[in-house]
């Protein structure tokens, strides 16, 4: 059926408002002017027929050239950007790559990011707790037995290893010495005895890894220390460092701390294990991480993010849109994809395209050898031919043509 | 012309075959000789005049053509044994390891195949991404099959040495598979199998890739140069087809005369190399063909490859005709739709006007006026004869113009009025190429409204611009209605102006509008004559003893009547901070039904890339036309504000009372005080380091801390011994050029120097500088400068001071390169990228990018800073109340 909004009536209009307008801005509307006692019937009317006009005038014309928009939108103000590491805001404990090396990196879909990190927030027991916050960062951060010792000798011309742990630093992330004897236990490098004293541990390292012709050797009892100090106790893999922080939040009328962890290095998939850990907020800046953890929406947004972090931090102001726009790109086919020759500008389906962007040659001649077609479609391959591309104006063709011309099949262009 | 047109729909990639080579080939290339003793070219040599006329005068042997019309024609050499072309032999290895080498059978069993071929067919129709996915798995599982399903022969590993050695792995040991062997192998291939491998086999046959024919090019390709003194000197490709008719006809007398096999052979691989590095003369494990002086030639994929390459330097890239360059130069009185253009300029530059009867008195008085006086006209292409007549060298112009007839077009000079596009280079983004109205100009530069310099991201330090006329009917409107600069005055990248005041139109702005500026009927008359205002003067805001009126009423003049806006000022900050309108620092912009009634216009009102400003308002809700009417009015009296009153600025205003600069070195004691103490405590081992960092880190974190807080500290005292009406902070408040940093600078200290984000640490050893002793940690022995700009740098401090400054150099070099790479990356995957008719965002090829753009459709140009509706100024305009 017809709408009109050239009318008066307020019902009608919130209904045109409800099913054209975004939920968001309708929302907004709902509150501010539909709810609003303060307005009349025809204020009302008249507020809601001129968002609609506002917003039907707003949108993209059809042709609008949204992606050339987009990059050159992201790609102009990079020379504004820095091109150093800086610590991110209020976090003096490590480095993280942000600017233009960091923009770079997104777009390249870079397996690992240069700094990996993880904001890791906590559930409702823990959140408002630091020693709850400490206790589940000591749980998540890496950690082997050279954190906790202090020193370890070696006897020479035995198989004996004394192992001297460090009291502070046991305390310090959380360890016991029973701990430690298990780990050694099952590290699986020998007996280990326990001593008088309660921080020294003797090892006895079997015949196995330690031959007695061996006894004299550096280059072997040297490795066997190091295994030693290897020797895993607690933790997960690929988080290098756990740091607490907080921030005042408003609960109820009453401003408390909410405590949560950052951490250099990145596991998402084990860091959601934990307990205590809120999985609906807890993220990472590696993105394939997140493509392979919670999905590709999840990497789509991922992606967003982490540019629109870039870009603010550069205080850059770039419209979300242009954003969404690459991240859809990027993320359309199900799996995360570079933008540059490996990814997006590589699978295109037109040889010329793929010549023109990296390695002519060899596209030219794969072209060659697989018989490949070239439709000209694109703005690149349209641009070589001298033809207008398909966007803006160009994007309005004849289907028939002036009689000097040869009229255009426009169903033989599609069959290849 | 009564010519057939067509218009390319398509391009078919494919091999070409040895028999099509032969077939087009109108010469065979047998001697390597260019020229006979006598100068004339040697037949069968490659300057053989079958590949066509390229000398002026010259008529083809083969078409008949002169030197213009003769398309130009292939030769080629009979290879006396095949060889491998480079980059196919990719191809030719996939098919070599995916086939028996007995029967040539693709390596799968029978059914297998079948089932394979059908779906291969379906996903070429219709996912063809997934076909070459397809086809490479296909591939794989092929070459795992060490027994042929088909004969049951053994296969054995075959080695593959880019570009184009094979070796086979046989039990007796590793044989080297000859050109003959493969093609032997290739040309058994069913098509079936080929097509399953990849290939087409209508348009690559396996075998063809294995040349055993070389086409040669026509000399258009390769032509040669004659040099001043008469030689005649060669293009690379024909110094490469010497080297490669020689090594071939070697190679053929041995064969002939039956020589020894491994001269054959080390024969055959030489021009196996040649070949190869014909084709490419960058290739691994190929020897570079050079000219004689050592430079290596450009052979084939040299010529396409790279940013000057044929596909990015001349088939993406082209250069045009009817374009002018020169210096610009500002002239704030024109339109910010025009650009100045000089004379001269405007009589080479010109427009093809296609004479009506309308307009043939016109193109006749600019035939009379001829190519050296403007208005004139340079050329008269007649349509009945369809010749183009030279008014540079036609002596009877009045005869010529009298015999204008509809239907002729006169190529006339530029004239007031008309749409070019105006281009500045780095062309970032779709603002840097703008259209313009011309207004011819006395002078050589182009003139250009400075209000239009930020979407450029011009200056008039020397910057030149291009500029371009568009020649048919089409660009023009599409300029016009499209890339006009009233019509770009919002930018897509963040919704708000990028066209508005900077620098002058905010200083200007805010001394009208400032609360003690009263103006007498002449001052009035004055600034409203400059913006061109026409109608009554408002009543003066003071009637006696004399009348007068403030700035603001000035500017009320110029908005629209229904006009509302609040919003604070750039000013309103620090001591001038107000929330609403009732603020006494006039700090708050009260703009109610076109009258400025409160608070000062700066950059916030009236500046560039301010999103929801004034100005940013006012072409939203009112249009661009009304915008582009304030920026060529309103803004040009801003200007002449200034230069009544006047902005300057003296040594006084970059000085502070004596008692301000103690009160700063008390502060700067105090810091290095502290600082001595941090020192200490580290050397003694006693600092409390920062988490996760070691002792030196934390202490470096804590100095830099300290010096910033003390930089701060003294940038506070300084501006609160400034003067107000100082010119310079004014310019720093209302943003119109420098910050209050900038200002602490000169007055009070320039503070700590920083290299990649530490204070200065290197320079000799242990110390920055000899004027230090070793390990020195203070402040100022590692870049922390006390001095500021009024009252001089100490010689270390300059050292400091410049090492900071050409680490900027360098960091804006590196920028630049990778920030412009990045941008080509994203401009190339997102280039097809196109909203339709539908709504929906797709690519060129038809695959769906967003349903809807954006998520809600809108164009981010069109927005208030990202946002659609301004509900809360929609409530406000209906409800009248607030």
């Amino acid at each position: 059926m017809a709408y009109t909004i050239f009318t008066d009536d307020l019902n009608t209009l919130i209904d045109i408002a409800s099913k054209v307008l975004p939920k968001k801005k309708f929302d907004e509307i709902k509150q501010k002017v539909i709810d609003n006692e303060k307005l009349t019937e025809k204020q009302k009317a008249n507020i809601i027929r001129d968002a609609i006009i506002i917003y039907m005038r707003a949108l993209a014309q059809p042709g609008e050239p949204v992606g050339t928009v987009a990059a050159q939108s992201i790609g102009e103000p990079g020379t504004q950007m820095t091109l150093r590491t800086f610590h991110y805001a209020g976090i003096v404990e490590f480095d993280v790559t942000l600017g233009l090396p960091r923009l770079i990196e997104i777009v390249d879909a870079r397996r690992e990011p240069s700094t990996p990190m993880m904001t890791i927030y906590l559930d409702e027991k823990h959140k408002y707790d630091e020693e709850k916050a400490k206790e589940i960062a000591r749980r998540i951060q890496y950690t082997v037995l050279d954190a906790v010792v202090s020193e370890i000798e070696y006897f020479q011309g035995s198989n004996e290893f004394t192992i001297v742990l460090d009291p502070e630093q046991l305390e310090d992330k959380g360890v016991t010495v029973e701990k430690v004897i298990e780990a050694l236990e099952r590290g699986k490098l020998g007996e280990v005895v326990q001593t008088e004293d309660p921080y020294v541990i003797t090892l006895i390292v079997s015949e196995r890894l330690l031959p007695p012709e061996y006894y004299y050797d550096p280059g072997v009892y040297r490795e066997i220390e190091n295994k030693i100090r290897k020797v895993y106790l607690k933790g997960i893999k690929g988080i290098r460092r756990a740091v607490i922080q907080a921030e005042e939040k408003e609960v109820d009328g009453k401003k408390v701390k909410e405590y949560y962890i950052v951490t250099e290095g990145s596991n998402l998939a084990e860091v959601l294990r934990i307990r205590g850990v809120d999985h609906t907020r807890t993220t990472t800046n590696n993105i394939h991480e997140i493509a392979e953890v919670l999905g590709i929406e999840a990497a789509r947004n991922a992606i967003i993010r982490e540019i629109m972090n870039v870009l603010q931090q550069s205080g850059l102001d770039v419209d979300i849109r242009h954003i969404m726009l690459v991240a859809d790109l990027m993320t359309f086919t199900g799996r995360v994809r570079q933008i540059g020759r490996l990814g997006i500008a590589g699978e295109k389906e037109s040889p010329l395209a793929r010549a023109v962007f990296e390695v002519t040659v060899k596209n030219l001649y794969d072209a060659a050898a697989t018989g490949e077609f070239e439709n000209l479609t694109g703005v690149s391959e349209k641009t070589i031919i001298g033809q207008p591309p398909p966007v803006g104006t160009g994007l309005v063709v004849w289907l028939k043509s002036r009689e000097t011309e040869k009229p255009i099949e426009v169903a033989e262009k599609k069959k290849k | 012309m009564n010519e057939e047109r067509f218009i390319l729909s398509g391009i078919k990639f494919g091999v070409l075959p040895p028999y099509e080579i032969s077939r087009m080939a109108r010469v065979t290339v047998t001697r390597p000789e260019l020229y006979e003793s006598d100068g004339t070219p040697v037949m069968g040599g490659p300057r053989d005049p079958h590949f066509g006329a390229i000398e002026p005068g010259e008529a083809c042997p083969v078409c008949g053509n002169r030197r213009d019309n003769c398309p130009g024609h292939f030769g080629k050499i009979d290879l006396a044994r095949p060889v491998l072309i480079p980059y196919y032999s990719d191809h030719v290895n996939a098919v070599l390891q995916a086939t028996c080498r007995s029967c040539s059978r693709i390596l799968l069993p029978d059914e297998q195949v079948k089932r394979m071929l059908r779906v291969l067919r379906t996903l070429k129709a219709r996912w063809p991404q997934l076909a070459s996915n397809f086809i490479r798995e296909i591939r794989k599982q092929a070459a795992q099959n060490s027994v042929c399903p088909h004969c049951g022969a053994r296969q054995y590993r075959i080695r593959y040495i880019r570009p184009v050695v094979f070796y086979e792995e046989r039990p007796e040991g590793e044989v080297r598979l000859t050109p003959i062997e493969i093609r032997d192998r290739l040309e058994k291939v069913r098509n079936e199998d080929a097509e399953l491998l990849g290939l087409d086999p209508e348009a690559s046959r396996p075998e063809w890739m294995v040349a055993t024919v070389l086409p040669v090019p026509p000399l258009a390709v390769r032509p040669p140069i004659t040099l001043e003194t008469g030689l005649k000197s060669e293009d690379d490709l024909t110094h490469a087809l010497v080297e490669i008719i020689r090594q071939n006809e070697r190679l053929k007398h041995y064969l002939a005369t039956s020589a020894p096999e491994t001269m054959v052979e080390d024969s055959w691989i030489a021009l196996q190399h040649m070949i190869a590095a014909y084709i490419d003369n960058e290739l691994p494990n190929v020897f570079v063909l050079q000219h004689r002086g050592g430079r290596p030639l450009k052979t084939l994929a040299q010529r396409l490859k790279g940013k000057e390459g044929r596909l990015r330097g001349n088939l993406s890239g082209k250069r045009v005709n009817y374009s002018a360059r020169t210096v610009i130069s500002p002239d704030p009185e024109i339109s910010i739709n025009e650009v100045g253009v000089p004379i001269e300029i405007a009589m080479i530059l010109t427009y093809p006007l296609r004479v009506t009867p309308e307009n043939i008195e016109e193109a006749r008085k600019y035939v009379l006026n001829g190519p050296y006086k403007w208005p004139g006209a340079t050329y008269v292409i007649k349509a009945r004869t369809r010749t183009k007549i030279d008014l540079r060298y036609h002596r009877n112009h009045k005869q010529l113009a009298e015999s204008l007839e509809v239907g002729d077009i006169v190529e006339r000079h530029l004239l007031d009025g008309d749409i070019v596009l105006f281009n500045r280079q780095p062309s970032l983004h779709r603002m840097s190429i703008l259209a313009h109205r011309v207004r011819v100009m006395k002078g050589k530069t182009f003139r250009l409204n400075p209000l239009v310099c930020p979407p450029y991201n011009a200056d008039f330090d020397g910057d030149e611009m291009n500029l371009h006329v568009p020649r048919i009917e089409e660009a023009v409107a599409e300029a016009e209605e499209i890339l006009l600069v009233e019509k770009n005055i919002k930018t897509p990248r963040y919704g708000g102006p990028i066209i508005g005041g900077r620098q002058d139109y905010i200083s200007g702005a805010y001394l009208m509008t400032v609360k003690t500026r009263l103006l007498t009927e002449e001052e009035v008359l004055e600034l409203l004559s400059k913006a061109g205002y026409k109608g009554d003067l408002p009543e003066p805001a003071i009637l006696h003893p004399k009348p007068l009126w403030t700035g603001k009423q000035i500017v009320s003049l110029f908005l629209p009547e229904d006009f509302s806006y609040e919003g604070r000022a750039k000013i309103n900050a620090g001591p001038l901070a107000c929330d609403n309108y009732d603020c006494f620092n006039d700090s708050y912009i009260v703009i109610r039904n076109g009258k400025l009634l409160e608070g000062v216009f700066d950059k916030n009102a009236i500046g560039a890339e301010q999103p929801n400003n004034v100005l940013h308002i006012i072409a939203l809700e009112y249009g661009d036309a009304k915008a582009r009417e304030l920026l060529d009015t309103l803004y040009r009296s801003f200007i002449r504000m200034l230069e009544v009153r006047g902005l300057t600025l003296s040594l006084s205003d970059v000085d502070i009372p004596q008692k301000a600069r103690d009160e700063i070195a008390k502060l700067t004691e105090e810091a290095k005080k502290e600082i001595a103490q941090m020192i200490k405590e580290f050397h003694e081992g006693k600092l409390e380091p920062i988490p996760g960092r070691t002792m030196e880190e934390s202490l470096e974190i804590k100095i830099i801390n300290r010096l910033q807080e003390l930089f701060r500290k003294s940038q506070e005292v300084a501006v609160n011994y400034m003067d107000p009406f100082n010119d310079v902070f004014i310019m720093a408040r209302t943003g119109a050029r420098g910050s209050e940093t900038n200002i602490a600078q000169m007055v009070a200290m320039l503070g700590q120097q920083v290299v990649r984000g530490k204070r200065i640490h290197r320079g000799f050893r242990k110390r920055t500088l000899a004027h230090f002793v070793e390990d020195d940690l203070s402040p100022e022995a590692k870049g922390f400068v006390k001095g500021n700009f009024r009252y001089g740098l100490r010689p270390t401090e300059v050292f400091f001071h410049a090492a900071a400054g050409r680490e900027g150099l360098v960091d804006t070099a590196v920028k630049t390169s990778q920030s412009g790479y990045m941008q080509r990356r994203l401009i190339n995957a997102l280039n097809d990228l196109v909203v339709l008719h539908d709504g929906t965002v797709r690519d060129a090829y038809g695959n769906l990018i967003q349903i809807k753009y954006g998520e809600d459709g809108v164009d981010p140009m069109k927005t208030y800073h990202g946002d659609p509706i301004d509900v809360d100024r929609l409530i406000e305009k209906y409800s009248h109340v607030r």
